[in-house]
């Protein structure tokens, strides 16, 4: 019987570093992109450290990490990493091997590339497969999607790079607010309250307290402690399904999907920026959201088709103006783009700054 | 019948396409896993109904942690009995993501053995997410990780298990070394990691240049980002090359940049380093040619978070500048300032960018022990509704400061 460990966090990251990183850590003198999903790092050592990005669906079954430890062993000298938009990265000394190993991973299934001004893989959440407050499935629309723009990611024929992120709904545990594309799960009518319920699985001061726009309150309905929602002061956030199971939220009829563009976390150039609101809803169309590819795609083009080098889509909207955006993009603009949250004013036009 | 592979024809759809796709790893998985197989068939049935079938709540977890384990249960349990319970486990990854292939094996023995084989590589946050056990599984589970030394990451209202970019590993921008101070961190905060005892989640992001690669600025309460004080370094020949090759310089390096502090005679690139941003496009653009400065260090941003509940926000400036080396210990003393006046003040749920926000920066910068500075701040105030705390008083025809 072994004693009880906790608290000896995760194992030291040295032990996993293949031996030309050791040798090199902190001597890298420069990099270059080969091909798409391949680049070269060079040491002022002269040594030079070879990756090869492949996509993944981060999903990932353990038979199929066993097939990654497998490449591994046979390319890498069983080194491997993961990088922070789940694309999976084996990574050599050994030219030669680069070939070999971009075969073997086509042949199971998973191409190459998001390096450079390319889309590489969407951050995302686990909707339908594991989240109680989906509003959407997130693996469905992201496999959807990148079969969409595959090429964008196979190749770097893109003026700069382009991040797309989803989240199944406003938790957005993908923090998909700062993204060039967000794809946002979104609820379009206020809770259900199961009134004999809430005061048995709820505190009720939480759920009162857990609504940003204070919509929620105590209130004694059909002999129950319960509480009241204001309906017109309710946006849909789920915040407080999440303190509270008693308020289901999901609606298959009303429950679907609005796009965000022109975010992005670089300080290169322009400062990080917010997504903003391009689409306000397209409807839960699985298992291939027609609606929402075709929405994306369109939007991939537009930029790819008008921006100039290095220019993210934030900074090519903000160049060429927001109704410019609309018109090229032939997106309807709604009542449902002008905010009305908190300091919603900063965000009105404030000058005579426009294009005709 | 749990056992049956069931019928998918929507999901079935998804394997179809060039990306990978999640639909073949789960029938991979469901072909040895009856908790695959039937989250197969509860999956179908929210493409069916467009609609999710999980519920929340109940705590589970290990012995002696209140965190890393999220609670997860079917609700349609009798016609999906193998996924009636279905927890996640989230696993504190090694800094980077770097792995030998030794290591992963063993986990996924250990997740053949006790859970769905199904992971994600990775969550949101950074972790190795197992996806899907039941609650007798998970002491076991742990038992197991204990033997080669992975432990459990952060979920609920703890410090959440930080992540980092590859830093100096495999990078020549890192500005400091952020696996290791990722690791040191991670170390020095398993408590509080591991017991849930703030007002909400504290995530901590490390990365080693304004490139943000683990998009700290938008995601972590506190980003902890790379920077130099000094001049980029400059190889002229090498930036001629670049010219010599194609590289429109003018255009596309000093036209973007946003200082507006370069200049190319088309032989020499000048830089007004007094005037520079650190923003990255140059050496983004000219990687052979251009370097960060060798003054290097951090810039430390506190606050930022997704919409709920009081909006999104941006991190925004603490400390403009501080050297990166080990205990780390004057950011490591801001932090402990920070979560007393958070848990001391704190709403429940209300993460420190909006306690700030509530409070204000003035306010929350005097209890934390901060002088204020212009960095933290994109412009002063607009408007004139200041709080002023100095005045004086009429005393016997004297006047004397007083402090309110």
């Amino acid at each position: 019987m072994q004693d009880r460990r906790t608290d000896y966090g995760p194992p030291h990251y040295e032990q996993f570093l293949p031996p030309i990183i050791k040798e090199n850590y902190g001597k890298w003198k420069y990099h270059e992109v080969l091909k798409p999903g391949v680049m070269v790092h060079v040491s002022h050592s002269g040594a030079k450290l070879y990756t090869v990005r492949a996509a993944s669906s981060r999903l990932l079954s353990i038979d199929k990490i066993r097939m990654y430890c497998d490449l591994a062993d046979k390319y890498c000298g069983g080194h491997l990493r993961f990088t922070s938009r789940h694309n999976v990265e084996f990574l050599t000394d050994k030219f030669e091997n680069i070939e070999p190993l971009i075969k073997d991973l086509k042949a199971i299934g998973h191409p190459v590339g998001g390096i450079g001004n390319s889309i590489s893989a969407i951050v995302h959440t686990q909707g339908w497969i594991h989240c109680h407050s989906a509003a959407t499935d997130a693996s469905g629309i992201v496999k959807a999607v990148m079969d969409d723009v595959i090429d964008h990611f196979e190749n770097m024929k893109l003026p700069g790079k382009l991040r797309i992120a989803l989240a199944c709904c406003l938790n957005m545990c993908g923090a998909v607010h700062c993204s060039d594309i967000a794809i946002l799960g979104i609820h379009r009518r206020p809770p259900r309250i199961q009134h004999d319920k809430v005061k048995k699985m709820c505190e009720i001061p939480n759920v009162s307290a857990s609504c940003p726009t204070a919509a929620i309150r105590p209130a004694r309905v059909g002999g129950h402690e319960s509480i009241e929602i204001i309906e017109e002061q309710c946006m849909f956030c789920a915040n407080c399904f999440t303190v509270c199971p008693a308020l289901p939220i999901a609606d298959p009829l009303n429950d679907g999907v609005s796009i965000w563009v022109g975010g992005k976390v670089s300080n290169a150039r322009h400062e990080p920026m917010f997504s903003k609101l391009a689409i306000p809803f397209l409807p839960n169309n699985p298992p291939r959201w027609p609606e929402v590819t075709t929405a994306i795609s369109n939007l991939v083009e537009l930029w790819a088709a008008n921006a100039r080098k290095y220019e993210r889509m934030g900074e090519w909207i903000e160049r060429i103006g927001w109704p410019k955006f609309f018109k090229m993009a032939g997106i309807e603009f709604q009542k449902e783009h002008i905010d009305d949250f908190k300091h919603a004013g900063l965000t009105y036009k404030r000058s005579t700054h426009l294009t005709f | 019948m749990a056992n049956a592979f069931p019928k998918t024809p929507k999901l079935d759809e998804l394997e179809k396409g060039k990306w990978p796709s999640f639909v073949t790893e789960i029938k991979m998985a469901a072909r040895k896993n009856p908790m695959s197989r039937d989250l197969l068939g509860l999956l179908e049935r929210s493409y069916d109904e467009k609609l999710g079938h999980w519920k929340h709540g109940g705590i589970v977890g290990v012995m002696g942690y209140g965190g890393g384990v999220i609670g997860r249960y079917s609700d349609l349990p009798d016609e999906y009995p193998n996924i009636s319970h279905f927890h996640t486990m989230r696993i504190n990854q090694p800094a980077g993501w770097f792995y030998t292939s030794d290591a992963l094996r063993k986990i996924c023995d250990i997740w053949e053995k006790h859970g769905s084989g199904l992971t994600n590589m990775h969550g949101s946050t950074g972790d190795i997410i197992l996806l899907g056990t039941s609650t007798d599984h998970l002491e076991p589970v742990f038992s197991e990780l204990q033997k080669i030394d992975f432990d459990i990451g952060g979920s609920g209202s703890d410090v959440r298990t930080p992540s980092c970019c590859c830093g100096m590993a495999r990078c020549e921008w890192a500005c400091y070394d952020t696996m290791a101070a990722c690791y040191d961190f991670t170390m020095a905060f398993q408590d509080e990691i591991h017991r849930p005892a703030f007002p909400y989640k504290f995530k901590f992001k490390f990365s080693g240049c304004p490139n943000d690669c683990v998009a700290s600025i938008a995601r972590a309460d506190m980003s902890i980002i790379g920077t130099w004080r000094d001049n980029i370094q400059v190889d002229q020949a090498a930036v001629k090359e670049y010219a010599d090759k194609g590289m429109n310089i003018q255009r596309d390096v000093v036209g973007n940049c946003p200082a507006k502090c370069m200049d190319w005679d088309g032989k020499q690139l000048k830089i007004e380093n007094a005037y520079c941003r650190r923003c990255m496009h140059c050496i983004n653009a000219l990687p052979k040619a251009l370097a960060p400065g060798k003054d290097r260090g951090a810039t430390v941003l506190l606050g930022s978070k997704a919409p709920i509940v009081e909006g999104a926000l941006l991190s925004s400036v603490l400390i403009p500048f501080v050297k990166m080396e080990p205990p780390y210990q004057e950011i490591k003393d801001v932090i402990e300032n920070i979560w007393e006046i958070w848990c001391e003040e704190g709403k429940n749920r209300e993460r420190v960018g909006e306690f700030i926000q509530r409070v204000g920066m003035g306010n929350f910068l005097e209890a934390i022990g901060l002088e204020p500075t212009p960095e933290m701040v994109a412009h002063p105030r607009e408007n004139p509704y200041v709080f002023y705390e100095e005045y004086f008083e009429e005393d016997e025809g004297e006047t004397e400061a007083a402090k309110a």
